[in-house]
């Protein structure tokens, strides 16, 4: 349970980082590694280099403003988490960051790690791709954005070229009229979850006109299903689109039967959220 | 072959340890095998049972998901740094390291590391804790002697140890 040997390089510039990265097509991005070190001990993943941005600068940012919150490469979840303001513009980001493993692994892991690690049993994942946020990336080819519905590819991949790093993700804020819900069945409280489900939702006249429900732990992309024209039986219309899988931890049918429980009581809570949400 | 091997400055317990290390080496085994602090201990070695949970400016984390070279920025404090000193050779145990003692909290002693700091930083932030939220504090550790209950009444024994001392109550 040790990792195989790699080189390694703290480099201080985001130039130094993009450069080395660019010519070693080996190499791996460091970050929080509360995904990447795992891997490496159990030796799923041998990289010939490993680059540690922790000793860059201007990443460990949680700003916001009208348009959404920005979380740079560097934030740990701890800081998102504990940002007021991310949580007024966006409260679905922090209601799903309590569910991500244990404090201790939130400390040090980050956000933008999390969403570009791609793990389709992973919260943040799904709920960039709920909200239609996006990743900026860079290398020495220069920046763009990746929107979210682009960025995962496969189980634990991304579509982030091997010589592009994300710096920072975009969280729309929610807009007036809008409600969030969430809500994971676990082992344990910090465990992977065995199913998670988030919705959002608009409202408008007192209607729903908008209603997409994501899920964790089903398959093995984060899976986004708009429920807005089935709001009778939102879970059958998204079971329609979802293949449940089966592992060591849920069979396909229970998986299937937490989704039938989960999705109306998170639209429901999202629908409540909505209405007597303080409007800003 | 030879592996290249890095100089590391590591901050632990308010001293400096300069270590050689080859870049794979986790804080957790430097600590162990490189500073000779063998108080943090090292169980599943992928960040699922936290007894190698040390202190990283004073926030918990896993010490065997951390590269030692990672480390060079941060004061490490492992469970040898939470006694106080009190002008002993072996120094007084702090709150929590007495209240584990005081409420047999325990057993083989393997997770107990790991424990201590989680709980060190825990009641750092939440000095009053309720019993729940003594669980919740813990819920990322494990121990495999299934001693949660002496555990948990050591959170809140712990809490009442540090109020006592802060209170005047107790020196």
């Amino acid at each position: 349970m040790k990792p195989a040997p790699f080189a390694y390089l703290r480099p201080t510039t985001l130039e130094e980082a993009l450069t080395a990265l660019a010519g070693e097509p080996g190499a791996k991005v460091l970050a929080g590694g509360q995904s990447l070190v795992p891997l490496l001990s159990m030796r799923l993943a041998a990289p010939s280099m490993l680059i540690d941005i922790n000793a860059l600068p201007d990443l460990g940012h949680v700003t916001c403003d009208e348009a959404g919150v920005r979380i740079g490469a560097l934030a740990r979840h701890a800081e998102v988490l504990a940002s007021v303001e991310a949580a007024a513009s966006q409260p679905l980001i922090a209601r799903a960051l309590s569910h991500v493993a244990h404090p201790t692994i939130r400390n040090r892991g980050t956000t933008v790690g999390s969403l570009v690690h791609a793990d389709a049993a992973a919260e943040m994942p799904m709920v960039l791709r709920l909200l239609e946020g996006s990743v900026d990336v860079a290398s020495v080819r220069g920046r763009r954005t990746i929107p979210a519905a682009e960025l995962f590819a496969g189980p634990l991949e991304s579509t982030l070229a091997h010589d592009e790093v994300a710096v920072e993700a975009f969280f729309p804020a929610l807009p007036a009229g809008g409600g969030i819900g969430f809500e994971e069945i676990a082992r344990r409280h910090g465990d992977y979850a065995l199913v998670g489900v988030a919705a959002v939702v608009t409202i408008a006249d007192g209607d729903v006109v908008g209603a997409r429900v994501g899920f964790v732990s089903v398959s093995d992309v984060p899976v986004v299903v708009d429920v807005t024209d089935h709001l009778d039986d939102p879970a059958a219309a998204a079971l329609a689109e979802l293949d449940p899988a089966e592992d060591i931890h849920a069979s396909a049918d229970y998986r299937a039967h937490l989704v039938k429980v989960l999705t109306p009581r998170v639209l429901a809570d999202a629908i409540h959220h909505a209405r007597t949400r303080k409007q800003a | 072959m030879s592996e290249q091997v890095h100089d590391v400055r590591l901050h632990v317990n308010g001293s400096v340890h300069e270590v050689q290390v080859p870049a794979r080496r986790l804080l957790s085994d430097a600590l162990r095998h490189d500073c000779g602090l063998t108080g943090t201990h090292v169980g599943c070695e992928h960040g699922v049972c936290g007894a190698c949970t040390v202190l990283v400016d004073g926030r918990p984390m896993r010490s065997c998901l951390m590269l030692a070279v990672s480390a060079v920025d941060s004061e490490i404090t492992t469970v040898e740094g939470l006694t106080e000193a009190d002008g002993t050779p072996q120094g007084r145990l702090s709150p929590v390291q007495q209240a584990f003692s005081d409420c047999h909290g325990l057993q083989c002693g393997f997770c107990t590391p790991g424990f201590l700091t989680t709980i060190t930083a825990g009641l750092r932030d939440n000095p009053d804790p309720s019993e729940d939220e003594a669980r919740e504090m813990i819920a990322g550790n494990l121990c495999r002697c299934t001693g949660y209950q002496n555990i948990v009444k050591s959170v809140l024994r712990a809490a009442e140890i540090t109020a006592e001392i802060e209170s005047g109550e107790r020196t």
